[in-house]
C-alpha cells in the first residue's frame, strides 16, 4: 500500500461535492481510454502491422516487378547493334556471329537476336530478329516505325495509373471506416451490454461518452491511415517513383482533411446506430444501413472512376466525397475551390447528424432488451 | 439525507412503483428489501437519474437533486459489468477521474479500496481474468472509489462467500460511520437483519414497512412472551389470562398482555432458576412474511 502523505484521499470529505470536470476534460478521458484499450488489443496492432506491410511490400514489390522485367537482353550482330542505339528497355551485346547470336538466345542468355540478312529487299530492314518462342515486343517496336501521334484532349494522367489511385482510396476509406465504425459500435453495445453505462452516465453527460468515442476513434483512424500514407510515400521516394508522389500528394492531403470530416460523421452514425441494440449479437444488424453507406463510394469509384460526370456528383455527396473528390484532384478535373465547397458540405452535413446521433444516443442508452425503434430514439 | 417521494413509475399499463416514499439518513445503513419484481432496483435506478419517474421526485438534503450531486454518488447497478479487458486498477482511477477527482488522488484512493477489498494480487489483472467473487469486489470498489457521498447498491453481498461479506461490509460500515447514506437491496434478509440500522420493505411497487431495525422488530412482535426456567415449566399450561404458544420441557412461548406476563415470571422466579425472561422480537423473515401477505 503506498500512500503518499498530500494524496490522501481524507483530505476531501465524504458528501463534499467533487469539482465538475469540465465537458472537455471528461471527452478527453473517454477518448484516451478508447485509443489505449485499442492500441493495446492485439488484434489492432496484427492488423495495423500487416496493412503497412502490404502497402510497403506492394509499392515496392511492383516497382522491383516493372524494372526487373524493364530490360530485355538481346544480342547483336555487326552493323545491327547501331541500330538498337539508344533503344529505351534493351540491354544489347555484341555478338561476334549470327551463329553465335543464335547460340546465346538458345542458351537462354538473351532474349532474342539481332542479326543482319542480306538479301533484304530494298526499303525493309537490313536485319532480322532471331527469337526462342516469340520475338519481346519491346525489341520490335525499336525497330518499327511508329507514326506520329497527335492527342486533341489528352489526359493529363495515365488511365491505369487513374484507376490505381482511385482504387486506393476507395479502399483505404472503405477499409479504415468500416473497421474503426465497427469498433465504436462495438464498444457503444459493451457498455450497454456491462451496464456500466448506467455507472458512467452517473458521471458524465451522453454527449461527453459520444464525442469522447467518436474523437477517439477518429484519432485512430486518421492515425492508421497516416502512417499508410507515410509509409507509402517512403515507398515511393525510396524507389525513386517521386514522380507519381509528387502527383499524389495534394490529392492525398485533401482525402486526410476529407476522412477527418467524414469519418467523424460516420462514426456518430455507426455509435447511434449501435445504441439501439443491448446486445453484441445484434450490432452486425442494427450498423448494416451504415455499413452499405460507406461501402457505396467504394463500389461507385470502381465501377465510375472513368466517368467524369458520376465523380463529380460523387465529389460533392457528404458520404461519397471523401473519395470522390480527392480522385478528381489526382485527376486534375477539380477547379480550386471545388474541394472547399465539398468540404463545407461535409461538415455542414456532419453537424446535423452528430446532432441527431447523439439524440439517438442519449435516448437509447438506457433502454435495454429489445431494439429501440427509430422514431422513439429520434424523439426529443 | 437522501429521500425518495411519491415515486411513481409505470411500464405500459403495469404500475410498478406506486407512490413510493422513504428516506436513507446520513451515516444509516438501509435495508432495501422486497420479492423479485418487487420494484427495488426500478427504485434505485430513479434514484441514480438512470430512469426517469413518471412522478415524484428524489430529494438531497431537502432539495431535488441534480447532476452534480449524482456524479457524488457511488452505485452498483444490479447486473455487474466493468470493462472486461480493463486491468482493476485502471479500471478504478479512470471512473474516478471521470467523477472529477485528480489522477494522482483517484490512483491513491483505488490502492486504498483494492487493498481494503484483498484484491492486491489482482491489481493489474483484467477484469474478465478475475473470480466471479473477485469481480464483484472489483465492482464495489467502482462504487467506492471517489469516495461518495451517497452509496446506492443493488445486492452487493451476493455472490460473496462469508469472509468477503465480512470484508465488503467492513468497508460499507466504515462509510456509514462517516456520515455517508447508504442503501442496498438484499434478498439475504438475515444479513440485512444483521446489519442494518433501518429497514425498508417493498412489494408490488408500494412500501409497506419503513423504519429502524428495533421499530420494526417491535411492531411485529404483538404480545409474544418468551420464558426459560431451570426446571419443567408445564405449570404455565394451568394459568388463566395467557395462552400458550409453544412449549418444551423448560420452555414456553405464551400470549399475554404486559400485566399478565409480569405476574408470570414473579410466579416463575418464587418456584426457582429464571434463565430467561424476553418479550418475543420476531425475525425479519417474519415480518417480511407477514407485510408483504
Amino acid at each position: 500500500m503506498s500512500f503518499s502523505s498530500s494524496t490522501a484521499p481524507a483530505a476531501r470529505r465524504p458528501g463534499d461535492a467533487l469539482d465538475a470536470p469540465s465537458l472537455r476534460a471528461s471527452v478527453g478521458l473517454i477518448a484516451g481510454r478508447e485509443i489505449t484499450s485499442r492500441v493495446r488489443s492485439k488484434s489492432f496492432l496484427i492488423s495495423t502491422a500487416i496493412l503497412l506491410f502490404l502497402v510497403v511490400a506492394g509499392i515496392v514489390g511492383s516497382h522491383l516487378f516493372s524494372t526487373s522485367l524493364g530490360d530485355t537482353k538481346i544480342a547483336a550482330v555487326g552493323s545491327a547493334a547501331e541500330l538498337l542505339e539508344g533503344a529505351p528497355e534493351l540491354e544489347v551485346e555484341s555478338a561476334s556471329s549470327i551463329a553465335a547470336a543464335e547460340q546465346l538466345v538458345r542458351d537462354g542468355d538473351v532474349e532474342a537476336a539481332v542479326v543482319p540478312i542480306d538479301d533484304a529487299e530494298p526499303g525493309t530492314p537490313a536485319v532480322e530478329i532471331v527469337g526462342l518462342s516469340d520475338a519481346p515486343s519491346a525489341l520490335v517496336q525499336a525497330l518499327s516505325i511508329a507514326p506520329e501521334v497527335r492527342l486533341l484532349d489528352p489526359s493529363p494522367v495515365d488511365e491505369g495509373i487513374g484507376f490505381l489511385v482511385a482504387f486506393a482510396f476507395g479502399i483505404i476509406f472503405f477499409t479504415a471506416a468500416i473497421t474503426f465504425g465497427g469498433t465504436v459500435a462495438q464498444s457503444v453495445v459493451e457498455e450497454k451490454q456491462t451496464r456500466i453505462v448506467e455507472i458512467l452516465l452517473t458521471a458524465v453527460p451522453a454527449k461527453a461518452l459520444l464525442a469522447g468515442k467518436v474523437i477517439g476513434s477518429s484519432v485512430l483512424a486518421l492515425g492508421q491511415i497516416l502512417l499508410i500514407a507515410v509509409a507509402a510515400g517512403l515507398s515511393l521516394m525510396l524507389t525513386g517513383q517521386d514522380v507519381l508522389l509528387a502527383d499524389l500528394g495534394p490529392a492525398a492531403v485533401w482525402f486526410l482533411g476529407f476522412f477527418a470530416i467524414g469519418f467523424v460523421l460516420l462514426a456518430a452514425m455507426f455509435a447511434a446506430s449501435a445504441a439501439l441494440v443491448s446486445r453484441m449479437e445484434d450490432v452486425g444488424t442494427v450498423i448494416q444501413p451504415v455499413t452499405w453507406l460507406v461501402m457505396l463510394p467504394y463500389f461507385l469509384i470502381i465501377f465510375f472512376n472513368d466517368n467524369e460526370a458520376v465523380l463529380t456528383v460523387m465529389s460533392y455527396v457528404p458520404f461519397s466525397s471523401p473519395v470522390g473528390m480527392p480522385v478528381r484532384i489526382f485527376l486534375e478535373q477539380a477547379q480550386w475551390w471545388e474541394p472547399l465547397l465539398a468540404l463545407v458540405l461535409l461538415a455542414a452535413t456532419a453537424v446535423v447528424i452528430v446532432q441527431l446521433g447523439a439524440r439517438m444516443y442519449r435516448n437509447s442508452l438506457l433502454r435495454t432488451g429489445a431494439r429501440v425503434p427509430l422514431s422513439e430514439a429520434l424523439r426529443r | 439525507m437522501l429521500e425518495i417521494r411519491g415515486a411513481t413509475k409505470r411500464f405500459g399499463d403495469r404500475t410498478v412503483l406506486d407512490d413510493v416514499t422513504f428516506g436513507v439518513g446520513a451515516g444509516r445503513l438501509t435495508g432495501f428489501v422486497g420479492g423479485n419484481g418487487a420494484g427495488k432496483t426500478t427504485t434505485m435506478r430513479i434514484v441514480l437519474g438512470v430512469l426517469a419517474a413518471d412522478s415524484g421526485e428524489v430529494l438531497m438534503n431537502g432539495r431535488p437533486v441534480t447532476a452534480d450531486d449524482r456524479r457524488g454518488f457511488g452505485y452498483m447497478p444490479e447486473e455487474r459489468g466493468l470493462y472486461p479487458k480493463m486491468r482493476v486498477h485502471e479500471q478504478l482511477v479512470y471512473l474516478a477521474r471521470l467523477r472529477g477527482m485528480r489522477a494522482a488522488d483517484a490512483s491513491a484512493a483505488a490502492d486504498d479500496l483494492i487493498d481494503r477489498l484483498e484484491l492486491s494480487e489482482r491489481r493489474d489483472e483484467p477484469i474478465e481474468k478475475l473470480s466471479l467473487g473477485n469481480q464483484q469486489r472489483a465492482q464495489i470498489a467502482a462504487a467506492l472509489v471517489h469516495d461518495p457521498s451517497v452509496l446506492v447498491l443493488d445486492e452487493p453481498f451476493s455472490g460473496l462467500d462469508p469472509m468477503a461479506v465480512e470484508t465488503v461490509l467492513g468497508v460499507l460500515a466504515e462509510r456509514a460511520a462517516r456520515g455517508v447514506p447508504v442503501l442496498f437491496s438484499s434478498h439475504q434478509l438475515d444479513l440485512v437483519e444483521r446489519l442494518c440500522d433501518d429497514i425498508v420493505v417493498i412489494a408490488d411497487g408500494r412500501i409497506r414497512a419503513a423504519g429502524t431495525r428495533d421499530e420494526l422488530r417491535a411492531r411485529g412482535a404483538g404480545d409474544q412472551w418468551e420464558l426459560q426456567v431451570g426446571d419443567d415449566a408445564g405449570w404455565v399450561r394451568s394459568l388463566p389470562d395467557i395462552a400458550v404458544i409453544d412449549f418444551d420441557g423448560d420452555y414456553v412461548l405464551f400470549e399475554a398482555d404486559a400485566a399478565a406476563a409480569q405476574s408470570v415470571l414473579r410466579l416463575a422466579s418464587d418456584r426457582g432458576v429464571v434463565e430467561r425472561f424476553a418479550p418475543r422480537r420476531p425475525t425479519l423473515t417474519e415480518i417480511f412474511r407477514e407485510v408483504v401477505q
